[in-house]
């Protein structure tokens, strides 16, 4: 039953008064309860004096341990100005110098909530005016051009619904990691803007343009090298992400979004598009993001993101009993939609087909099932993600056997195994490559 | 408008699916679409300037100015060495100095950049870490000879410039090539 039910069953004080009288007392109390936070502010912008209502009437709200007895018996929150996320749910980012990672193990679905989105820059977030934004696009152009903030949001806008992971997302070492800790670098938003070949074609981009630099606003003032076909294919400039202005971890007050491609590529904060007819060799694309493979050679522009797939549970740290188990996890892949995901439940000798929960989008997240009887006894369970293209995400061995074992620490996209023990504990299982 | 568009642009997108077309989506995605929507304005050259600090590995780009290495060693001393040690050799979180073959497997300028101007390009954008864009250009000149010596890649009187700086061969260029993987099924 609604508090409007409740009204229309003809309860006798007048809904709008005590509820008003309640807000005061409640608001009061959850600010002083210990461990609650309030994103919003009391409602109904009251001064405490209800008329008609002596709030000695109305149950104590100040009284904390109150709070999560019987809700029946106590008003509850009114309108807030800003949601809250209910304070037995704390899904948090795990952060280090460089980067922050997303709960991956916390999350439903294949949004990523905008403040889980993980982050990683090279010299802090930057704060930035939107007034005094401006994006300059020169070089191979008939017109080089600057555009406002308000000027981006003028041309034809689109949406799309697709990942952003890090290239350097793999980490390994010990059995007490979560997803988040092992590739908790990517995450997934709906990106609004301005389509990039929206802007190349006001501003000319010359037929022989072959690549573009892509130069951001932060203290690295970070840059890098796009084949100007990613420019015309699927670039956008975003300013939008889930439903609100893209936030500054993101690259307010906008940013490069290159569907499927590194990370790093889809620079941030972006102030400077260079049209050319050569790459530019910057540090993001030579010293880093760059990586070693086979007979001492030096992999370059390796743009694309390889399908890959993570059990998000049962995971570490949680507990499983024996019995009936949901297998649940992502897989994305750079390159297309996913095909399939295949589960082990046996350490890898038997596959069978997860189900995935649509939408299975292009260069995005994809949920997948899996219903599993565990009889209790030891194993292992580990998903394959496969792409349209027919790609197989390989295991840590196959890697090693293609790459050597100098491989470098970019694109490294394992099958991951999840190790329950008889007792229901769900440990990774770390693979050492070096 | 809106949906059209979208869908379009969908179609497009699926269209061009795989990276082996060698595909630019030149026309719009609309047939009635303006050639131009007007919004914008045309950037001046003095907004250029102050802006474009790109040099690109032919050299473009470079600044005038010059500078070698036993007037570098003197600025990163000042500047540098507290984050990257006394000689840049140091097993800091990010060493600079570590010439090709020599025995360590951190990656710096010496065993691992292809190209001597991102030296230059990346010290003035981005170093020193705590006041980035606080170097001359030719303070930058004195600390890219000076690490290019450190890592035996030059020797320590060149005086480096717009005209020489493009023109040193880095040890681990010949080690780059392109990513040419494009799905499928394999490994690689
Ligand atoms: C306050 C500490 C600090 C100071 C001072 C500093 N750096 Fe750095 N330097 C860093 C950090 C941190 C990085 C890594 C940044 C990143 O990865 O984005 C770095 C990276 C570099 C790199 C790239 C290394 C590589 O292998 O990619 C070069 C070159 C460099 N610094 C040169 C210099 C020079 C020259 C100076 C003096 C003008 C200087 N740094 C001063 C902290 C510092």
């Amino acid at each position: 039953m609604t508090l409007d039910d409740k009204e229309n069953a003809g309860k006798k004080i007048p809904r709008r008064t005590m509820l008003r009288a309640a807000a005061v007392s409640a608001a009061a109390a959850l600010m002083g309860a210990s461990g609650v936070q309030r994103g919003g502010q009391p409602a109904g912008g009251g001064t405490g004096k209800v008329p008609g209502v002596d709030k000695g009437t109305l149950p104590d709200a100040n009284d904390s341990t109150q709070l999560y007895t019987d809700p029946t018996k106590i008003t509850g929150t009114l309108p807030g100005k800003l949601g809250t996320r209910s304070p037995f749910e704390q899904p948090v980012k795990k952060p280090s110098d460089i980067s922050s990672r997303t709960p991956l193990q916390d999350l439903y679905g294949i949004i990523t909530p905008s403040d889980l989105h993980f982050e990683r820059s090279h010299a802090g977030v930057p704060r930035i005016d939107p007034e005094k934004y401006e994006l300059l696009i020169h070089g191979m152009v008939e017109r080089p051009m600057v555009f406002s903030l308000r000027d981006l949001k003028r041309f034809p806008a689109v949406s799309r619904i697709a990942f952003i992971e890090c290239s350097g997302n793999f980490r390994t070492g010990k059995e007490t990691m979560t997803p988040q800790e092992i590739c908790g670098l990517t995450s997934q938003s709906e990106w609004i803007g301005v389509m990039l070949s929206t802007l190349f074609r006001e501003v000319g981009v010359h037929p022989k343009a072959t690549w573009f630099l892509a130069e951001g606003s932060d203290a690295a003032v970070m840059t890098r090298s796009i084949p100007v076909e990613k420019g015309w294919k699927d670039a956008m400039i975003a300013y939008g992400q889930n439903g609100e202005a893209i936030r500054p971890e993101q690259g307010y007050p906008a940013r490069l979004f290159l569907p499927g491609w590194e990370g790093n590529t889809n620079v941030k904060w972006i102030r400077r598009i260079e049209l050319s007819d050569q790459p530019f060799m910057t540090r993001e694309e030579t010293s880093k993001y760059t990586e070693t493979i086979r007979d001492h050679k030096i992999r370059q522009f390796s743009f694309d993101m390889d399908a890959r797939s993570i059990i998000t549970y049962p995971s570490f740290p949680q507990q499983v009993e024996k019995g009936w188990i949901e297998i649940r996890g992502i897989a994305w892949s750079g390159r297309g939609k996913i095909d399939r995901v295949e589960i082990s439940t046996d350490a890898g000798k038997h596959w069978q087909k997860a189900v995935l929960q649509e939408p299975v989008l292009d260069k995005a997240h994809t949920y997948f099932r899996h219903l599993w009887y565990w009889d209790g006894k030891p194993t292992e369970i580990m998903s394959l993600a496969v792409d349209d293209t027919g790609y197989r995400q390989p295991t840590m061995k196959q890697l090693i056997q293609a790459r050597g074992t100098d491989m470098g620490g970019y694109h490294v996209n394992p099958v991951t195994a999840w190790v329950l023990k008889g007792d229901g504990t769900v440990l990774f299982k770390p693979e050492k490559w070096k | 408008m809106l949906m059209k568009r979208t869908g379009c642009y969908r179609v497009a997108a699926v269209m061009v699916l795989g990276m082996l077309a060698c595909h630019t989506n030149t026309r719009p995605p609309v047939s009635d679409w303006p050639s131009h929507f007007g919004f914008g304005k045309t950037a001046t050259s003095r907004q250029i300037d102050s802006l474009n600090i790109s040099i690109a590995p032919d050299g473009k780009g470079l600044p005038s100015g010059s500078g070698n290495a036993l007037s570098g060693k003197a600025i990163y001393l000042a500047k540098c060495a507290a984050c990257h040690g006394e000689t840049g050799a140091e097993p800091t979180a990010n060493r600079l100095v570590a010439p090709m073959g020599d025995t360590t497997r951190v990656k710096t300028i010496g065993n691992y950049w292809p190209y001597a101007t991102t030296v230059y390009d990346y010290i003035r954008r981005a170093m020193p870490f705590n006041a980035p864009g606080s170097l001359t250009n030719e303070e930058v000149y004195s600390l890219t000879a000076f690490l290019l010596y450190r890592n035996e890649v030059i020797d320590s009187t060149l005086s480096l410039n717009a005209v020489n700086l493009p023109k040193i061969v880095m040890p681990a260029k010949k080690y780059y090539v392109d990513d040419d993987r494009r799905g499928g099924n394999e490994v690689r």
